[in-house]
């Protein structure tokens, strides 16, 4: 069993829902993995593709980022902006070696926090069957 | 706020080495007792720039700020991590702390070791340990690139909007003319009154619902302070709090009132509500008011009390044949080639009060409502046994006109039900309004019984238990047990069947009518104006309030507030008390006269910026717009008014040229590095 290594996993969210949701989980007790760690944006709109591709090249085993569904933005749109943007992303994965599975975006309302608590546990699962960041392993090997 | 942002600029413009202090926050035991918060204070001391580090039990309580006062002070402070609940619950109360010990309260920043640690790793003591210990680094990295903002004062207009007119908007409006606000009252329907105007009588007081509410309706109507717009609803909403531009979209009414009319220039003239039209019209459809239980004209009014009394023509029905309009006279009243309007207003506040419409209980097709005759909706029950209804109050079965002698009411018709088909919450009036209903048959059809099939009876309101024995000591039935199955017999009669889980056997009883004490649900329209004042809603659609229960009237939108049923089920008295809620809520901005918006807003680097305009349509608000600067180069400019920092055309713009305040780049790419470069590799 891999139980030495727990994977660097990032979540880029927003303020309205997606926070929100993860806030509700807490309030309702559901339990989930503790991989995840938090950074709290207004909207994902915010969202630059250098953030989440300065993750991986910081060696993020992976990324999370959340937000309204769509229509449910509290500025109208910004999920719909972000969206197009993180499509991008995937692709400089690609060129970048690394599994385009590392990264995903999810929607996530005020009021479901059952459903982060799923989100967070199928992310992390998904990152732990890709297995260790190849650049985390390249930074550790140069001693960065 | 009080705060002059001395301490951290100190020694003018020379950049300050970060000093930040850190306080881990207990929780009493909702923090401390599922993660080490000892060792989450002793790790923050090895972090650069952390000069001191504290935990305590309480850190929202007095003595709790007041540690972060007495730090900023002793300590000489640059920024302030508190590690604890959600800033969506305490980021308010630790920026004032900030603030009172000297700093800007902006130079605050808050790691969730609550809500989205302890809560959801109760059971892995060291993994919550590490996370919480992370969450602190990252904050402890933002706040040290934190810098002084200043909120923008903006003036509050003078006005409010309460969208929906049943008892909860009719009560806000009062109360916010009442206390010298202008108030623009916004109603879908023809009239105002909403649900409670269709109900006979109220429980636990049995006083006649048209009595208590026509006379409110009436004076709403006529109050000065009160704009109401009937058969109106919201187009669009631009602005924000204090600022909202509100389009209204008037449905053609094809009916002028007098004003109207004396706008026009008709000496004399509008509707006088004498109803001579509708007695000509020669077009019957079914009053959808009564829910098609009676009659109405093309051209109508819903029901005598209406509030305005202007009649309407339902334009899907008019034949154009202008009969009403001869009749009409010289009031000259009739225009049968009316258009919608559209108006702008201007509003500093807005109530949304839209109520409520009952779910489509046919869905569960085992009761047979509209399959079988005799199986009605307990709102149809109360237009049958009101006095002003379509039969003067004589309950009859609808197959065949008899009076009944034995009703058999269903609870929970689509409450409280997770198959799917259903709604899971409990519509919280049902109970009462069928312990009332029973009340009502056994009063007014001597020997008729009344039997209750319920799940629990929840009397829980003031006078309300003592309601419930009262129907008991009249002779109503009780049988605890979920209704499986109605059948109708050959005489039209009713065959109820069910399990009466306190005698632990299956019941069977035949009944001549059964009253279906449906969920409610929100309307339709609902969900469209939640989405034009960017109002959250819950899982199960209701509107959602901004803290269950420190801001029950507020949401997440600044300036919109809820009052009613459609943040969720409730009986009158609470509807009523939300409503005056809501109205005092919706009031401290206006009388306070100005609000303070928060400082995320975008700004240009014009050194940066390549003028390619890219950003410009990226922004919803159409905050963006291209100048030529003083050294005449093409430049994006921001309106810092219309901004709401949202950042998504920072998100954006390929030169890293937009600066959004609070959330920049370097802050954000400082966190990111703190998480993963920052801690033991
Ligand atoms: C059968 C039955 C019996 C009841 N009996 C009792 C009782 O005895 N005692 C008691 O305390 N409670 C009783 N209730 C509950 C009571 O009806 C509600 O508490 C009350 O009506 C809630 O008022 P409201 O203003 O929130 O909603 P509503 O009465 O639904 O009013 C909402 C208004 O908003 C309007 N509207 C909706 N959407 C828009 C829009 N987009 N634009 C403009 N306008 C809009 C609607 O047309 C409506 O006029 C009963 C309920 C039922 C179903
Ligand atoms: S701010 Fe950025 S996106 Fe906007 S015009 Fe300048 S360079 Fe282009
Ligand atoms: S942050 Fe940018 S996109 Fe968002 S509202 Fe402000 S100017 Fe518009
Ligand atoms: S606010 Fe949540 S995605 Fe825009």
């Amino acid at each position: 069993m891999a139980d030495e290594w727990k994977p660097k996993i990032i979540g880029i969210i927003c303020n309205w829902c997606s926070y929100a949701g993860a806030d509700g989980a807490g309030s309702a007790r559901t339990q989930y993995p503790p991989d995840v760690r938090i950074v709290r944006v207004m909207c994902t709109g915010r969202i630059d593709t250098l953030f989440v591709l300065k993750a991986f090249a910081d060696g993020a085993d992976g990324v999370l980022v959340s937000g309204c569904h769509f229509g449910d933005c509290h500025y109208l749109a910004g999920n719909y902006k972000a969206a197009k943007r993180m499509f991008l992303v995937k692709s400089v994965m690609q060129n970048m070696g690394l599994e385009h599975r590392r990264f995903r975006m999810t929607f996530v309302s005020a009021s479901e926090g059952a459903k982060w608590a799923v989100v967070i546990n199928d992310v992390i699962n998904t990152v732990k069957e890709i297995g260790p960041s190849p650049i985390a392993a390249e930074r550790k090997r140069r001693g960065l | 706020m009080v705060y002059s942002g001395k301490k951290a600029s100190e020694g003018g413009d020379a950049p300050v080495e970060p000093r930040i202090g850190v306080f881990i926050c207990h929780c009493g035991t909702n923090i401390a007792g599922s993660l080490d918060v000892v060792a989450v204070k002793e790790y923050a001391l090895t972090l650069p720039h952390v000069v001191v580090s504290e935990n305590y039990a309480y850190m929202c309580s007095t003595p709790g700020q007041n540690m972060i006062h007495d730090a900023i002070e002793k300590d000489h402070l640059t920024g302030v991590v508190v590690a604890a609940c959600t800033p969506r619950l305490h980021e308010p109360t630790f920026r004032t702390a900030t603030a009172n010990g000297g700093l800007n309260p902006f130079r605050f920043e808050m790691a969730n070791i609550r809500d989205q640690g302890s809560w959801v790793h109760m059971h892995d003591w060291d993994g919550g340990t590490e996370k919480a210990k992370d969450a602190v680094r990252i904050a402890v990295a933002k706040a040290t690139m934190l810098e002084d903002l200043y909120p923008m004062a903006v003036p509050v207009e003078h006005r409010a909007m309460v969208v929906g007119a049943g008892v909860a908007g009719i009560q806000t409006s009062m109360d916010l003319a009442k206390a010298g606000i202008e108030t623009y009252l916004i109603e879908k329907e023809p009239t105002i009154g909403g649900r409670m105007s269709q109900l006979d009588k109220t429980f636990p007081t049995l006083d006649c619902s048209q009595c208590i509410l026509s006379p409110k309706m009436a004076e709403a109507g006529r109050m000065p302070g009160i704009r109401l717009f009937t058969l109106a609803e919201v187009e669009s909403v631009e602005g924000y709090i204090g600022n909202f531009d509100v389009t209204i979209r008037r449905h053609a009414r094809g009916v002028l009132t007098p004003d109207e009319a004396a706008a026009k220039g008709i000496v004399g003239g509008g509707c006088t509500g004498c109803g001579d039209c509708s007695q000509v019209c020669p077009v019957v459809r079914p009053n959808t008011w009564e829910f098609g239980m009676a009659p109405r004209k093309a051209i109508y009014i819903q029901h005598a009390q209406v509030v305005p009394l202007i009649y309407t023509i339902d334009f899907d029905a008019c034949v154009k044949c202008g009969l009403c309009e001869t009749a009409c006279g010289t009031k000259k009243a009739i225009d049968l080639n009316m258009e919608d309007e559209l108006f702008t207003v201007k509003v500093g506040t807005v109530i949304l009060a839209t109520g409520y419409e009952t779910f489509p209980i046919e869905e569960k097709s085992e009761w047979g409502y509209k399959l079988y005759d005799n199986v009605i909706s307990s709102l149809e029950f109360e237009r049958l046994i009101c006095a002003s209804g379509p039969t003067i109050g004589h309950l009859v079965r609808p197959s065949d006109g008899e009076t009944p002698m034995s009703v058999g009411f269903v609870l929970c018709a689509g409450s409280r039900d997770n198959t799917g088909i259903g709604k899971p919450y409990c519509s919280r009036f049902c109970c009462m309004y069928s312990l009332k209903h029973a009340h009502q048959v056994i009063e007014k059809i001597p020997g008729c019984k009344a039997y209750l099939f319920y799940m629990d009876i929840r009397s829980f309101g003031k006078a309300y238990e003592e309601f419930y024995y009262r129907i008991q000591h009249e002779g109503a039935k009780f049988i605890r047990g979920r209704v499986a199955q109605i059948q109708e017999l050959p005489n039209k009669n009713l065959l109820v069947i069910a399990e009466d889980t306190l005698l632990g056997m299956p019941v069977e009883i035949e009944v001549d009518l059964v009253v279906l004490a449906a969920a409610v649900q929100p309307t339709a329209e609902t969900e469209v104006v939640r989405r034009l004042f960017g109002v959250s809603c819950s899982a199960d659609k209701w509107l959602l309030e901004a803290h269950p229960k420190l801001d029950p009237c507020g949401t997440t939108t600044a300036g919109v507030y809820l009052a009613g049923v459609c943040q969720g089920p409730k009986d009158i008295p609470d509807t009523v008390a939300q409503a005056e809620g809501a109205a005092s809520a919706a009031s401290i901005p206006i009388h306070s006269g100005q609000v303070e918006l928060e400082p995320y807003y975008a700004q240009c680097v014009e050194a940066l910026c390549a003028g390619c305009g890219m950003c410009v349509g990226q922004c919803p608000y159409s905050a963006l717009s291209m100048i030529v600067n003083d050294d005449g180069r093409t430049v994006m400019t921001v309106t810092a008014a219309k901004c709401k920092g949202c950042g998504t055309c920072g998100g954006f713009c390929p030169g890293g040229a937009i600066r959004m305040q609070h959330f920049t780049s370097p802050q954000i790419l400082a966190q990111i590095d703190a998480f993963f470069l920052g801690g033991e590799q």
